[in-house]
């Protein structure tokens, strides 16, 4: 089987000299990389979406399953101001599922770190790459999931709640569940009765007559956690309208600017939301700016939760909407959180996307 | 040539084995003779019978080397990523019943569910630095199912052997691991969680969907259905289906 056409190439450069042209240098980075980040970051699911290898002496290495871990890596190890990076190079994915897909394909794409105008950052690059693609048949989707995150973090409850939600932001059936428990009242019978007996004998005790105490884990750390519950036990569950409004706006959809106005009818319920709104509104402006029509530009608020995971802000994909199988042509969104994890502590503002030329020439050849 | 027959080279998988089909009028014989790896059917024509681990017939299924197999779901699912498209499942044969749970230390009396498990992976990935280590052999099955309903924060270690016995080695902190009775579990101070059921395992007979059939192989296939009273799915994916 030819590995990359000769139309994929050209395509694949072509997107490269695109992006190029509206600034930035170019970047390449090795194709095999630590694993560490990622690991951190998606932890064992890593394995069923990328090719880990394990290397004696360099610990567990992976086939790049993008650049935006590296690039941004290197940007923040280098101490770099604000640059903007393009790329062209193999990203290698594992591919479960009966549809066969390339487990290895070219991307193009680029990399915006560290520039404060973060509205004007999302809005151009947006537009670069509907320019990119355009002419193309292909459909823009947008979200934003820093607002499904400002109100977790504006809820009226304990902070140790909000942290299990927010763990779980990108794992849409646990974060249903935790906040299922969060807005009632009762308890489970085991919990309770397990918070009657610490009151009568030490957790210490306890523990030693449920059993042998093994692995790593310590009674202090069972202790720890028995407290926890018992505080979260004592805690008032969710108000109604804040469960009621918070699940209003993970199924917000429609165009950009409905959206946008009902999402404004939260705030009185989830007032953490407020700043974020404002942060669309100034974006939906560039995106005008830009020329890209607001009015008729999808929204969906849950949009890039199961699939982008470490998009934590606006995230936008453009897709096939004729041929629903088809990977999206392209993706791309702001990726804060993820620099502070491979900061170890120190956000900056990151904002990037990748185009797949396969899929664009794809369609092409379909006309 | 001839159908396939792939069944377990050893222990109660294969007695069981042997005593299904015999009591539905197919004697095995050879088990347990000298030329180990092979053996026969009596009571229908054109089956050759192999004797394999039970852990490669899934793989000697997808192919194609053998048409018909008899193993552990267990076994067929962790091992086959997308096993519908390989193999069907005909019949659950009613022994070997085995469930992979998720099974943590007696111990932790602050652990009942998935829901307390992801919460103290969190905790011991902010007091230690590391993820929760479980241990299994069942890398797929398991890694798919704390996936779906969303437990984080955890490794998984690989184990061969006795899996039960790596918490109390201090290898892991957790297990998912088949359990019959719980017996085992108990002995090894640790519990099952309430809703921590990966899968429940049982012996079952096995179709290629990738081995070549010739006519007398569909002959003797239909002859086999008739005779277990069974429905092979394969006669859709046939190539030349005229009857």
């Amino acid at each position: 089987m030819p590995r990359q056409p000769e139309g994929t190439k050209r395509e694949a450069q072509r997107l490269f000299s695109f992006f190029k042209a509206a600034g930035g240098i170019s970047i390449d980075t090795e194709i095999l990389q630590p694993a560490g980040t990622l690991l951190d970051l998606y932890g064992e699911d890593i394995r069923s979406r990328a090719f880990v290898l394990n290397d004696p002496d360099r610990g567990e290495l992976v086939l790049r399953p993008d650049f935006t871990v590296p690039v941004s890596t290197y940007h923040l190890s280098a101490k770099a101001d604000r640059q903007r990076y393009v790329y062209l190079g193999t990203v290698f994915r594992r591919q479960l599922g009966s549809v066969p897909r390339p487990a290895e394909y070219l991307q193009v794409g680029f990399e915006d770190l560290g520039r404060f105008d973060t509205a004007r950052a999302d809005a151009e690059a947006f537009a670069l790459v509907s320019d990119a693609l355009g002419g193309t048949a292909f459909r823009p989707a947008t979200g934003d999931l820093g607002i499904l995150i400002a109100a977790v973090e504006g809820l009226d409850t304990a902070a140790r709640r909000k942290s299990a939600l927010l763990r779980h932001i990108w794992r849409p059936a646990r974060f249903r569940s935790l906040l299922e428990r969060f807005s009632s009242a009762t308890i489970s019978p085991a919990r309770e009765k397990l918070l009657r007996s610490v009151e009568q004998r030490p957790v210490a005790e306890l523990v030693e007559a449920a059993g042998q105490l093994a692995g790593e884990r310590t009674v202090a750390e069972i202790e720890d956690r028995i407290e926890a519950l018992s505080e979260d036990a004592a805690t008032p569950p969710l108000e109604k309208k804040q469960v009621e409004a918070l699940e209003f706006l993970q199924r917000q959809r429609g165009t950009s600017t409905d959206a946008y106005e009902k999402l404004r009818r939260l705030e009185s319920d989830l007032p953490g939301i407020k700043p974020v709104l404002d942060k669309m509104s100034e974006r939906l402006g560039q995106l005008e700016s830009c020329g890209v029509d607001v009015d008729s530009l999808d929204f969906d608020s849950s949009f890039g939760r199961t699939m982008l995971e470490y998009y934590d802000g606006f995230v936008f994909g453009f897709y096939s909407p004729a041929r629903s199988n088809q990977p999206f042509a392209a993706s791309g969104g702001r990726y804060g959180a993820l620099t502070r994890i491979i900061s170890k502590g120190k956000e900056i503002p990151a904002v990037g996307a990748i185009v797949r030329p396969a899929i664009v020439r794809e369609q092409e050849l379909r006309g | 040539m001839a159908v396939r027959l792939g069944l377990p080279s050893k222990g109660r998988l294969q007695e069981g084995t042997v005593d299904w089909f015999h009591s539905r009028g197919l004697r095995i014989g050879g088990v347990g003779g000298e030329r180990g790896y092979s053996g026969e059917a009596e009571g229908i024509e054109g089956i050759e019978v192999f004797f394999l681990s039970a852990g490669e017939i899934p793989r000697d299924l997808a192919s194609g080397r053998i048409h018909v197999g008899v193993t552990g779901i267990d076994v067929v699912r962790e091992n086959l990523p997308d096993w519908p498209s390989k193999v069907g499942e005909i019949a659950r044969l009613g022994f070997g019943f085995a469930d992979l749970v998720v099974a943590v230390p007696a111990a932790w009396i602050d652990v009942d569910s998935l829901d307390d498990l992801d919460a103290v992976a969190a905790q011991f990935r902010r007091v230690h630095g590391r993820r929760l280590r479980i241990a299994t052999k069942y890398h797929r099955l398991v890694r798919e199912f704390l996936s779906e309903v969303g437990v984080a924060d955890y490794q998984l270690v690989d184990s061969r052997g006795a899996t039960e016995g790596t918490v109390a080695n201090g290898a892991a902190e957790a297990i998912a691991d088949i359990s019959s009775t719980g017996r085992t579990l108990e002995v090894n101070g640790l519990k099952r969680l309430d809703d921590g059921l990966v899968l429940r395992s049982e012996a079952a007979l096995f179709l290629s969907r990738a081995a070549d059939l010739e006519p007398h192989d569909r002959k003797t296939l239909s002859d086999i259905e008739g005779k277990f009273r069974l429905r092979f799915d394969i006669w859709e994916t046939g190539t030349n289906d005229t009857d």
